[in-house]
């Protein structure tokens, strides 16, 4: 058990310990939530400020409903109602909310760095909700979740990364996680989408999808982001779903025990065929799950205090 | 070095938790309302113990479960997040008399989380506390059903209960 940490700015800079204490501590949450009474005291009395600059449906519910199951009071900040129409900054929308008492503010931004400069500027605790094409650590900490559960570890896994990389924090932030805990990454897409210098973190390149997903044990897709590309990076959308997407044929080829992640929303008929999608190597579902039980889980232990951790009866 | 004194041995362990057993049975009439529920770490297999001992007192076998109590502590933003044990009640709470089983008695904070965790499983008919040692320096209106050995501590002394030994640090 080890968790000193005021925020939850990225996966880069947490230890493996870390990530493994986050994902036990969910275990136990994801139990509560399996309770008639789904809900416990942990942050009685506490706020918790959404503040969301892009859009965004899951995330944001996600994040308000653990909020609500530990007893925290939640309240929404989206970009297209608020003062940034009218010119204030992040930091002073920011310390506003601390005038009000907010004691986490969960950020989405389109500007990578945007938490961490919050967590500089405010006392709150901060949590990044996906930080431009940086990172977006609490997916990664469900998707990993998601894998420990069905697989019973981490490490030695294959898993496949396949899709639009170049501008995916989700990517980014599972690169992050999953090399920490040992598995073997490789990554797959229009070399557009996916260049060479990704191997600097520690993952394998290849354009070949066939042989990128033949040895998965996880093929984790990642939805095409059209609001996030300047150009288009590949000829076409049915392009991109006959040379890459994940269909019947191509599913075939690989391990029978291989499953199927996507952090949604999904694109029916492009990154995935519908079957696929609702079939039962599909985690898509379990993985929406996962991710309150992680997001319960972070909040507690971002709520711990500088004390001894031990219990004294 | 701090200075250790063992007040409990395996076998002083075994005669306190026999003792428990009996007292339990004879205040409890209705063996098959009786459930016990151990609070983690140290209360747990002190439960099954427990629940091994009344079981061949009463013939029948005596449902045990486990409370973890982190998430309803008065305390968490002072301290580092507590580690979260697991919590197993596969069974109804509803209309049993639950023993509470824990190693140690001391503020009694512990046994008000528990009181909180546990009627988020249901309305219990009664609720009664057995513990292995009461070090006393109560900080809230809790008392024991049950004890096994009341010691006389210092607030900055250590209860460290293990399986065959239960000692007492001082710094």
């Amino acid at each position: 058990m080890s968790w000193t940490k005021k925020h939850l700015l990225d996966i880069e800079s947490l230890t493996a310990d870390e990530i493994i204490t986050v994902l036990d501590t969910a275990k136990a949450f994801k139990a509560v939530g399996e309770r008639a009474i789904k809900k416990v005291p942990a942050l009685r009395g506490k706020t918790v400020v959404n503040l969301f600059i892009e859009p965004s449906t899951r995330t944001r519910i996600s994040f308000e409903l653990a909020a609500q199951r530990l007893t925290a009071d939640i309240v929404n900040f989206s970009a297209d109602v608020s003062s940034f129409k009218k010119g204030e900054t992040l930091k002073d929308t920011a310390k506003n909310l601390e005038a009000l008492n907010a004691d986490f503010i969960v950020i989405r931004h389109s500007a990578s760095g945007a938490p961490h400069f919050l967590s500089r500027v405010v006392n709150a605790s901060i949590i990044n909700a996906g930080d431009g094409a940086h990172e977006h650590p609490t997916q990664a900490l469900l998707d990993a979740f998601t894998i420990r559960e069905h697989k019973g570890k981490i490490t030695g896994l294959n898993v496949t990364i396949l899709g639009d990389i170049l501008y995916s924090r989700v990517a980014r932030s599972n690169i992050w996680a999953l090399t920490k805990l040992g598995a073997k990454v490789t990554l797959c897409g229009p070399s557009t989408l996916v260049p060479k210098t990704f191997e600097q973190m520690g993952c394998r390149v290849t354009h070949n999808v066939d042989e990128a997903i033949r040895d998965a044990d996880i093929i984790h897709l990642l939805r095409i982001q059209h609001e996030r590309q300047r150009k288009t990076m590949f000829p076409s959308i049915g392009e991109y779903t006959n040379l890459f997407g994940l269909n019947k044929a191509r599913l075939a080829k690989t391990k029978p025990d291989a499953l199927i992640m996507h952090p949604g929303p999904i694109n029916r008929g492009v990154e995935i065929d519908s079957e696929i999608a609702d079939c039962a190597r599909s985690l898509i579902l379990e993985q929406v799950t996962n991710g309150l039980a992680v997001r319960m889980a972070v909040l507690f232990l971002l709520n711990g205090g500088e004390g001894p951790g031990e219990v004294i009866g | 070095m701090p200075e250790s004194t063992v007040i409990l041995d395996a076998n002083a362990i075994a005669r306190a938790l026999t003792r428990i057993a009996h007292e339990i049975a004879e205040r409890n009439e209705n063996s098959a309302e009786v459930v016990l529920v151990g609070i983690p770490e140290g209360g747990v297999p002190l439960a099954q113990r427990l629940g091994k001992i009344l079981s061949e007192i009463w013939k029948i076998s005596v449902p045990i479960g486990s409370l973890d109590v982190s998430m309803h502590r008065d305390d968490l933003d002072q301290r580092a997040a507590p580690k979260i044990h697991p919590t197993e009640i596969p069974f109804d709470v509803n209309g049993k008399t639950v023993v509470l089983v824990d190693d140690v008695l001391f503020s009694g904070r512990t046994i008000r989380a528990a009181l909180d965790a546990l009627n988020d499983f249901g309305r219990p008919k009664k609720i009664q506390l057995a513990v292995l040692v009461d070090r006393g320096h109560r900080e809230l209106p809790i008392k024991a059903d049950f004890v096994g050995k009341n010691v006389p501590t210092a607030p900055d002394e250590k209860i460290i209960v293990r399986e065959n030994e239960v000692t007492l640090e001082r710094k």
